[in-house]
């Protein structure tokens, strides 16, 4: 019997296994030994959630007051939920409620009789498995909202909703990507989901800058040139991710700049993954969202043929801010219907997204009519926290760009600011003593001194030589005054402690 | 870049290419391409030269691994000029029939992936439910699809975390137990921000450190917050170990035969070795030591590393309960071998006998005392879908990470953090399902009530299904000693097996389909699961309510005994 010490020795070449050479098995008595696991792990990075909040937990583990602004999060901040998704959620988890004599007491009309019609969907209720790429009901009620947001025809056996937008975005990704020579186009900056993703799934990452001169806006002859280097170098350019609006950048896409792209993706025959999740999340009038679907649609043959597009949307953002929920859903366009359904299978190997994350997505694509009994509080309760978030992007910006050293592109959309900050020769080389980068030293410095917790642009990827950081755009108003403020006072004695 | 010199398949612009071409096998050819230039404009290259060569009807040009695959990507993909001034186009192999993402160019590890659960069996059952035939699934363990109720407690808690305004209300006494008003504002007090909020990755601590609480209470042994992590259902926690362990296709796993395909399509997805052991269907579908050591020994000889192996107790599709003793071996085995063990232990509330209660594989490691307790490196799995609860829906589960190196536990944490956090409301079902009401009060009596009742009439539901199945002609079903499923052999006879080799069909696919033709019982074959080659199986649920029971297994009987009397020899 062949023992596992036996089978340690890793360096045994074996001649069915060509040139392969057996990895090592186990060490200091671990299989499962951080050394040993699989590589692509290793390298995925994940800079949202990395050194910095990990240092935000521990201080506010010791009782210091953290204002978490690493993530895009906002019920945690003092978001509230909107009333008439929870009181349709509430009852669909406890639809006995709906037989209580007193359910009028608590619940809107309009809510109980969405809940009857959403949990005689489920059949069985929401305590069992649907079909793998959601209730059908809810796929045709998504289906319904694109087709009236971008007026043209979306089929629901092409959508799929998951736990999140962010288990779609890794489903395509997981299909698309073959080996290390298949490619991802990847904005810098990105949303870290992307790059360690690809690690994950063992792709390349090609990387194209976003041009913060102009607005964190596209570089077409950029984006060209990553393609061409990317082929040089041996790659398949299989995708290409652009976020719109924009995140961490804030940015909103105009119509043709999505031209632009898709005219980019049909030539050089490119999967488009459009991160659409902050569309509700506008906060100028100039660049209103406009989706990819629309713009392919518009662009007419070959394009509204040929290109393949996924779309991803949440219920983590918008108005509602549902991220506990884990909703969201891919619209697939063009893409082959085998291919569906591999997706299909691949989906169902976790058998269904969450029931509760479902059903506020159904709510989110499929809200309250005028005449409905909520209509009016729903639309109430959207509209003025639009309207609090387009004040706060003003606030935070303006804020940022009153700092010395500091310039901030206004957060067009999202919840996103992303200022650049010049930091002196001192303060870099104070960094580099302590073997960190100086981005997420100031950031450090910052949670230290602050209790603001924010994300380095290192984790978001950073021109060369540029320093930035993300911070959301989500503390409350009443408290974001309080926010600038502590940020302005750390910044002036962190750029004195190190004048050059 | 790797070096050397790779060929590009190519086929003319123009179909009419002269012969000559076809055969010449070292036509001088140059790569037009359009000048490539630097930001600058500065050109920084222009042409290349290489060899065209034939090769069957194909021809191919040699070049660079980088060249190639400039040359053929993209629209900017140059033209090829052969040296007699014909032009050729280039196949490109990253689209086909137009498309990039078409199914022959996808991830190899997905296309190969298998899942029965959701296969062809269930396909058509959908379509025929469509159709609006009645179709009784027991394809899936998915109690409230086929009438379960869920426990009141944990729904009425859930409901006020869900819409935290009743709790403000003066009146929500009338309709809300205390203690579930209680419980709802201890939950909302530690989801800072309520449900709508992220959690930490690994799931809010409060309920991990309820589940570490469970499981000391379960097993009289320590259990640490920090090694468990909650997921959206125990399926996420199995996929974030597995996509740990399995470095490249010479990692195996040592997977049970018949298993639950989660395995076998997570292995497959992460590019691993599943490496099969066949449980022992004469003997209850035992474990066998000597078969998992013939399993190991032979993958070794194969050249590949068993990093892992999977058990699940009580048994998925067997319904086998280990006893402490095939514990006790499975564990000295991971040891002497140096393999993880995973432990799924869904299935932990749902025995339907005496003799063999569950007994976590933590709780035997303890017993086994040194050197075991402290170096078997065991990740056990629980979730909120099965049991009496039945929370398929809701996606709650977790897993114990046991003995991992604490850089390893980083590791899977960093990984958990790239989907922010499982959902909430599977995280509430969780804490009650780990912590449920105690004696006093105001819902234990009616919580405990709705629970013995599942469980009771669960087991009369084994037993009829059980006993259902060995009245059949040539059909043999050990007893569903847990989990929630029948796994029967059928002898179907030779003429059955032909007409399904006829129709290019399993014979077990065969057999299924007709059964969900004709009853629209809706079950999984045997080979979905795995079987010893020329035995045949299905797996059924015991899931339909009692009432509908007998009517579930008449309905078997007379489609069976019409089965075989078709096919007979």
């Amino acid at each position: 019997m062949s023992t596992g010490t036996a089978q340690k020795s890793s360096d045994v070449s074996n001649d069915t296994r060509g040139v392969c050479v057996t990895l090592q098995n186990e060490k200091d008595g671990k299989v499962m030994h951080p050394d040993l696991i699989n590589p692509n792990i290793k390298v995925a990075q994940y800079a949202v959630r990395g050194e910095l909040y990990l240092r935000g937990e521990q201080l506010r583990q010791e009782g210091k007051e953290i204002i978490f602004t690493n993530v895009g999060n906002p019920h945690s901040l003092g978001g509230k939920p909107l009333t008439f998704t929870r009181q349709v959620i509430s009852l669909c988890t406890a639809p006995f409620l709906l037989d209580h004599p007193d359910v009028e007491k608590l619940f809107a009309p309009d809510a109980i009789a969405r809940a009857k019609k959403l949990t005689a969907s489920f059949k069985g209720g929401i305590g069992a498995y649907t079909d793998s790429r959601g209730n059908s009901m809810i796929r045709e009620e998504i289906s319904n909202f694109i087709q009236k947001r971008d007026g043209i025809p979306s089929n629901h056996n092409h959508v799929f909703m998951t736990d999140g937008a962010s288990v779609s975005v890794r489903m395509s990704l997981n299909a698309l990507i073959r080996n290390s020579n298949d490619g991802i186009l990847v904005p810098i900056p990105q949303y870290p989901l992307y790059s360690a993703s690809i690690s994950l799934y063992g792709g390349a990452l090609i990387p194209y800058y976003l041009d913060e001169d102009n607005a964190w806006g596209l570089d077409m002859p950029g984006l060209k040139t990553a393609v061409q280097e990317a082929r040089a170098a041996g790659k398949n350019v299989r995708g290409m991710v652009f976020i719109n609006p924009g995140n961490p950048t804030g940015q909103c896409l105009t119509h043709a700049n999505l031209c632009e792209l898709v005219k980019f993706a049909y030539n050089e025959n490119i999967v488009l993954m459009a991160d659409e999740v902050y569309q509700e999340n506008i906060y100028q009038d100039e660049h209103p969202f406009i989706s990819a679907k629309k713009a392919v649609y518009d662009m007419g043959a070959p394009y509204n043929e040929a290109v393949e597009l996924f779309s991803f949307h949440t219920i983590s953002k918008g108005t509602g801010g549902e991220c506990g929920l884990r909703g969201g859903y891919m619209e697939m366009v063009n893409i082959h219907p085998d291919t569906v359904a591999q997706m299909y299978k691949c989906a169902s190997i976790n058998l269904c997204p969450n029931t509760v994350g479902q059903i506020a997505v159904s709510v989110l694509v499929n809200p309250p009519a005028p005449g409905d009994h909520s209509y009016d509080m729903h639309v109430n309760e959207t509209t003025s926290e639009l309207h609090s978030l387009r004040r706060r992007a003003h606030m935070v910006t303006d804020a940022f760009n009153a700092l010395e050293g500091v310039s901030c592109n206004f957060t067009e959309g999202s919840m996103y600011s992303f200022p650049k900050i010049t930091l002196s020769a001192k303060a870099i080389e104070k960094a580099k003593s302590m073997g960190k980068a100086p981005d997420v030293y100031y950031c450090l410095r910052l949670l230290e001194t602050t209790g603001i917790s924010t994300v380095p642009g290192s984790g978001f990827g950073q021109k060369e030589g540029t320093f930035h950081l993300r911070t959301t755009i989500l503390p409350r108003e009443e408290v974001m005054d309080k926010f600038t403020k502590m940020f302005k006072t750390f910044h002036e004695s962190f750029m004195d402690e190190f004048r050059d | 870049m790797i070096h050397g010199h790779y060929p590009i398949p190519v086929e003319p612009y123009n179909s009419a290419l002269p012969a000559t071409i076809w055969h010449n096998s070292s036509t001088r050819i140059s790569f037009y391409k359009k000048p490539r230039r630097d930001r600058s404009n500065q050109v920084i290259g222009i042409r290349r030269s290489s060899m065209l060569r034939s090769q069957g009807n194909k021809i191919f040009a040699l070049c660079s691994k980088a060249h190639a695959l400039a040359a053929l990507q993209g629209a900017n993909a140059p033209s090829i000029l052969g040296s007699d001034g014909v032009r050729f186009k280039s196949t490109n192999p990253n689209v086909k029939d137009g498309k990039v993402m078409h199914p022959e160019l996808l991830n190899q590890n997905v296309l190969d992936t298998q899942y029965a659960v959701r296969g062809e069996l269930y396909l058509r059952a959908e379509q025929l439910r469509k159709e609006g035939k009645e179709i009784i699934f027991t394809n899936v363990g998915n109690p409230h699809a086929l009438g379960a109720k869920p426990l009141t407690f944990p729904r009425q808690v859930i409901a006020l975390c869900a819409a935290p305004f009743l709790l403000e209300r003066p009146d929500v006494e009338q309709m809300f137990p205390r203690d579930a008003i209680a419980r709802a504002r201890k939950i909302l007090a530690s989801f800072k921000g309520g449900v709508g909020a992220y959690t930490d990755s690994r799931g809010n601590p409060l309920v991990r450190e309820e589940v570490a609480q469970f499981i000391e209470k379960r097993d009289g042994l320590p259990s640490n917050a920090d090694d468990i992590f909650l997921t959206d259902g125990a399926s996420v926690s199995v996929r974030l170990c597995l996509n740990a362990i399995i470095r490249d296709k010479w990692d195996g796993i040592l997977v049970p035969i018949p298993q639950y395909p989660l395995y076998s399509a997570s292995i497959t997805l992460y590019g691993g070795s599943l490496i099969p052991y066949y449980l022992d269907e004469k003997n209850n579908w035992g474990l066998s030591v000597e078969n998992l050591q013939a399993s190991v020994k032979k993958a070794r000889e194969e050249g590949k590393n068993c990093r892992g192996l999977v058990f699940i107790n009580p048994g998925n599709p067997t319904g086998t309960c280990l006893s402490k003793d095939d514990l006790k071996k499975l564990i000295k085995f991971a040891y002497d071998e140096k393999i993880v063990l995973m432990a799924d232990e869904v299935y932990q509330e749902n025995v339907y006998q005496d003799e063999r209660p569950f007994v976590s594989a933590k709780k035997v490691m303890a017993e086994m005392g040194e050197p075991y307790v402290s170096s078997v490196e065991l990740l056990s799995f629980h979730t909120v879908s099965k049991g009496s609860g039945g929370e398929c829906g809701l996606r709650g589960g977790y897993v114990e990470m046991t003995n991992i190196h604490p850089g390893a536990v980083e590791e899977v944490y960093k990984c958990a953090s790239i989907n922010l956090s499982p959902n909430t409301i599977g995280q509430i079902s969780m804490s009650i399902l780990v912590n449920p009401p105690v004696p006093g009060d105001e819902s234990y009596e009616l919580y405990m009530k709705e629970k013995s009742t599942e469980i009771a009439s669960l087991r009369r539901r084994a037993h009829m299904v059980t006993d259902g199945f060995n009245s059949l002609e040539g059909v043999f079903c050990q007893f569903t000693e847990g989990a929630m499923y029948a796994f029967p052999q059928i002898k179907l006879p030779k003429k059955a097996i032909e007409k399904a080799d006829s129709l290019g069909k399993a014979a077990d696919v065969f057999y299924c389909l007709r059964l969900l033709e004709a009853t629209g019982i809706s079950t999984v074959p045997g080979s979905g699961f795995g079987q010893e080659p020329g035995t045949f199986h299905l797996r059924t649920t015991i899931l339909p309510r009692e009432d509908v029971m007998q009517q579930f297994n008449d309905k078997f009987k007379t489609f069976h005994k019409a089965f075989m009397n078709e096919f007979r020899n």
